[in-house]
């Protein structure tokens, strides 16, 4: 703890920048867990299972089996309306992409998953909180694609805030996009497993998301259309505890398990087992 | 009530016809001076009406007066025989359809709802359906291809329902299914943006083969308001938020979101609907003409392909 406080108070001096913290807290029960510890139980508290968010190349890690995975999103996004709000749209597509350290929200490719040729598909909340633009759009459909023209299973991990605001009307057709891909899977009898994680609204949920053979989502997840700041506003009462949280859609029958993190692999590893082609059969 | 904008032009009007029913009245000559207005009362409309902004262009879409889904059924269909309910939770009057005759021939319609006066919107929570309504929507997808008849969706929305009931019914789920459902329609399917096209509420009904779009119609991702309150932290900056959005039919048709637009009279839609509705009837024929002619796979094929294309980004 003291150890923390130090480094805290270094990097607020602004010396010793490139010391990692080593400590995270706990924003549910306000533990202080050793990082290392952290990201070995899969960003899970230790203390009381509350669900952090993960980056999205430690999903690869947990979901793929190992060395199984190849990239393939490679798409890199550009400003098609010429969007200005507050700063331009490419100056901000520059910073997130720093904070990010990828072109855009997204990264996925080839893998096995419990030895089942799969695509999986993974967003990135740290990339303008996993806002989908047309090249989510695009990779996503693509990856569907490919897995239907390889017989391979999709697995899509969902985190984001909703469709790209600065691409407007093209996001929004990424929705239909996602949507009619999906089909092509459906004749080939390939499964797909949508993951639903902290947080997934807007047009991501109204999508792709939504229309999974199988949805799983993570404990706590913020899963929903509407955001809960637009519905207070428009509704101004207080929400109910819970209210858009995983246990209230499985509640009202939306998801099909509310699964620990811990035990997701295993669980999406054995739906795919049962449903992917080469598996039906033993 | 006329918009901001038309203000002026209002005025003029009223002065003109004043002094029309001054002269009339008295037998004093002013027919000079009432030419005089009437050259400057055009002038002003052409300068006006040809350098609306989006912001403008958002509030003809949302003007009183403006033909809504009923109307245009009324307009431009016989035979009109609503359905209602989604047989499963309820009856939204949100969303409307049924079965109606298009220039002779049996068609299936759905759209978006919006009342002509405050007490009709509060009973159509103003065109914001919940899932019912989708749902609604998609039984009539199904009778549509049950029957082998084209469907017509109109879309005029300012977006799905945000509330508690709706999220707790699965609001999300079922605007996902909605597009899914449309895009498996094997017969011919149109969706003409009408009013406001706000995000996936209009969308779910937003599948068609072809798009079109009436000339003062918005369809995007997010209101002008609601970007400009995350955007700008101020919905009062809901005119920037349009200009940036480039939500008008124009941009549309250049984004190859919408594949026609559909003129309207000068100022929009609320200040002649009988000659917005004569060419939306035109547009309707004609496109409802060319995909007559495809099979249902090619229809499935067409309307695949007419979405796979939509965005852009730079291969890496
Ligand atoms: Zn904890």
């Amino acid at each position: 703890m003291a150890l923390e406080r130090l480094f805290r108070r270094r990097r607020a001096q602004g010396e010793a920048r490139d010391i990692p913290e080593l400590w995270a807290k706990c924003p549910k029960c306000d533990a202080q867990i050793y990082k290392k510890d952290l990201e070995h139980n899969l960003y899970v508290c230790p203390k009381c299972s509350h669900h952090l968010r993960m980056p999205a190349s430690k999903r690869i890690e947990m979901l793929a089996d190992p060395g199984s995975f190849e990239e393939t999103t490679r798409l890199r996004p550009t400003d098609p309306l010429g969007f200005v709000d507050t700063e331009p749209y490419p100056k901000r597509l520059e910073r997130y992409q720093r904070e990010a350290g990828r072109p855009d929200a997204i990264v996925g490719g080839r893998c096995t998953i419990g030895g089942v040729p799969s695509i999986l598909l993974v967003m990135d909340y740290a990339f303008a909180g996993g806002s989908m633009g047309s090249v989510v759009g695009e990779e996503i459909t693509r990856g569907i694609e490919q897995a239907a023209q390889e017989e391979r299973a999709v697995v899509i991990v969902a985190v984001s805030g909703g469709a790209r605001m600065q691409e407007a009307a093209l996001s929004l057709m990424q929705m239909a996009k996602t949507t009619l891909a999906l089909d092509r899977l459906w004749a080939r009898r390939l499964p797909y497993v949508s993951i639903l994680t902290d947080p997934t609204t807007g047009g991501v949920t109204a999508s792709f998301a939504a229309l999974a053979d199988v949805i799983f989502a993570e404990p706590g997840a913020l899963i929903g259309f509407a955001g809960p700041r637009v519905i207070k506003q428009t509704i101004r009462q207080e929400l109910p505890e819970g209210f858009q949280r995983a246990e209230f859609l499985l509640k009202h029958g939306m998801v099909d398990q509310v699964v620990d993190r811990r035990r997701l692999k295993a669980q999406v590893a054995q739906v795919l087992g049962l449903l992917h082609p080469a598996r039906v059969r033993l | 009530m006329p918009l901001e904008f038309e203000k002026p032009i209002e005025e003029l009007e009223s002065k003109i016809a004043e002094l029309e029913g001054f002269a009339a009245s008295s037998g004093v000559d002013l027919s000079d001076e009432i030419r005089g207005l009437r050259e400057r009362l055009a002038r002003l409309k052409s300068e006006t009406f040809a350098n609306l902004s989006r912001w403008e262009r958002v509030q003809i879409a949302r003007a009183p007066g403006r033909p809504t889904t009923l109307d245009v059924i009324a307009q431009l269909m016989t035979d009109f025989v609503e359905l209602s309910g989604d047989r499963t939770f309820g009856e939204d009057a949100a969303v409307v359809g049924g079965l109606a005759r298009f220039e002779g021939s049996t068609v299936v319609v759905v759209g978006h709802q919006k009342g002509r006066d405050t007490k009709e919107n509060i009973r159509r929570n103003f065109a914001m359906p919940h899932p019912e309504g989708y749902r609604k929507a998609m039984r009539l997808m199904d009778m549509a291809d049950r029957f082998g008849r084209p469907f017509i969706a109109f879309i005029d929305t300012p977006g799905a329902y945000p509330g508690i009931s709706a999220e707790e019914r699965g609001q999300a789920w079922v605007i996902a299914q909605s597009i899914q459902r449309m895009a498996r329609l094997r017969v011919p399917a149109v969706a003409v943006v009408l009013g406001e096209g706000g995000s996936g509420g209009a969308l779910a009904i937003g599948v068609g083969n072809r798009v079109l779009i009436m000339e003062n119609a918005w369809y995007s991702v997010i209101s002008p308001e609601s970007c400009a309150a995350i955007l700008w932290r101020d919905a009062r900056e809901a005119a920037k938020a349009a200009e940036a959005l480039k939500l008008t039919a124009p941009d549309l048709l250049a984004l190859g979101v919408v594949d026609r637009v559909i003129p309207e009279p000068d100022g929009g839609a609320h200040r002649n609907p009988q000659a917005a509705l004569a060419n939306l009837k035109q547009a309707l024929s004609e496109t409802l003409a060319e995909l007559g002619a495809l099979s249902p796979e090619a229809l499935l094929e067409d309307r695949y392909r007419r979405f796979r294309g939509l965005g852009q980004f730079l291969e890496g």
